[in-house]
């Protein structure tokens, strides 16, 4: 999902910039005010931030023959709400950026809003959707996981095909070619990404159940204390 | 072994299986010139096909000179956030466990909890929770 450095035409760029720097400056402040009024979940958001820093980092083989990498943000997306995601993934881009020449800064607006905008958001409406149907919280966390992934890469195949419309078949073919780049590449390691959601979701309802409580993920306390 | 147990062991199973099963069957069709192959730089190449005349307007500052070298950043990436991953991890266990006890089936949680240094400042904010809550 990362859209190299200068492979944005200067105009898409901008706009990208433009679009993402709300969400990323709110989710800033997100992270600001829940770790003042709350200093208990400071782990958690350390806990978030981190496990999106080490999926984007590992580069997995897939069934397509080529390699992607997961992108973590589902996590942080259930526990604290997408905002904070849009900060933590502007992190992580950056690091990659400046420090792997993997993604770059002319298309860090770009980069920022399928990672941590557009990714986060569709977990967490997978999330609430899950909840809505009343089924268990390991299947919310894996769709909500699996989905976050998937749809980054969505994102950026649309975001590439506007861009780089094809001389033949317009925008609408140009999606379909970087859809076959990422999309079914993608399929195995979202998969990847939701199964090990559940483990860490499993782990950190065992460490941090009243945390996780007061921020709502965990609803009924009798419930989970069963 | 509990029942959260074997489900915690299924879930590391298949996601070996994941892993194992795209690896075998992407190693039937991998370019022999690339095996497994970034999907990023697949999308790059793919703009450079369709607009030849396209050039990039912006280069990186610094860019790792070897393929290795960027495999140990990236490597470097994944130390700092499992690092960071561990240590929030470790620090609400230590929390948990010197908390009010209602850990199942470690009564004597209190007295072995073992902190490291790291969890201490954890376990006081802890008390700040246990306060609200």
């Amino acid at each position: 999902m990362h859209i190299a450095e200068g492979f944005l035409p200067v105009g898409h760029a901008v706009a990208w910039f433009v679009v993402s720097t709300p969400f990323v400056v709110h989710g800033a402040r997100a992270v600001i005010k829940e770790s003042k009024e709350h200093p208990e979940s400071r782990l958690l958001l350390a806990a978030a931030g981190a496990f999106t820093f080490v999926l984007s980092s590992i580069k997995l083989p897939s069934v397509t023959g080529s390699s992607s990498h997961p992108t973590g943000t589902g996590l942080g997306a259930i526990l604290f709400r997408p905002p904070i995601m849009a900060f933590m993934a502007t992190v992580v881009l950056l690091f990659q950026a400046l420090l792997l020449a993997h993604g770059g800064l002319t298309t860090l607006g770009a980069n920022v809003f399928s990672m941590g905008i557009a990714g986060p958001w569709v977990g967490y409406w997978v999330w609430k959707l899950n909840a809505k149907l009343g089924w268990s919280r390991d299947v919310g966390v894996f769709f909500a996981m699996a989905l976050a992934d998937l749809s980054t890469y969505l994102v950026t195949s649309f975001q590439l095909a506007l861009a780089f419309p094809d001389p033949v078949s317009g925008i609408a073919g140009s999606v379909v070619k970087f859809l076959g780049v990422f999309a079914l590449s993608q399929v195995p390691l979202a998969i990847a990404e939701g199964i090990l959601g559940v483990l860490v979701f499993r782990i950190l309802t065992d460490v941090a159940k009243p945390e996780l409580q007061r921020l709502g993920v965990l609803r009924s306390p009798e419930k989970v204390a069963a | 072994m509990s029942k959260k147990s074997l489900i915690n062991v299924a879930l590391i199973v298949a996601l070996f299986l994941v892993f194992g099963i795209s690896f075998v069957i992407g190693g039937l069709h991998t370019d022999p010139e690339e095996r497994f192959g970034g999907t990023d730089g697949a999308a790059t190449t793919q703009i450079q096909e369709s607009h030849p005349d396209y050039e990039p307007w912006f280069h990186p500052f610094f860019q790792p000179e070897s393929s290795e070298i960027e495999s140990g950043l990236f490597a470097l990436q994944a130390g700092i956030g499992g690092t960071i991953l561990g240590f929030a991890i470790g620090a609400l266990w230590g929390r948990r466990h010197r908390g009010t006890g209602h850990v199942s089936g470690t009564p004597d949680a209190d007295s072995d909890a073992a902190p490291e240094p790291g969890s201490e400042p954890a376990a006081t904010s802890s008390r700040v929770a246990d306060a609200t809550a």
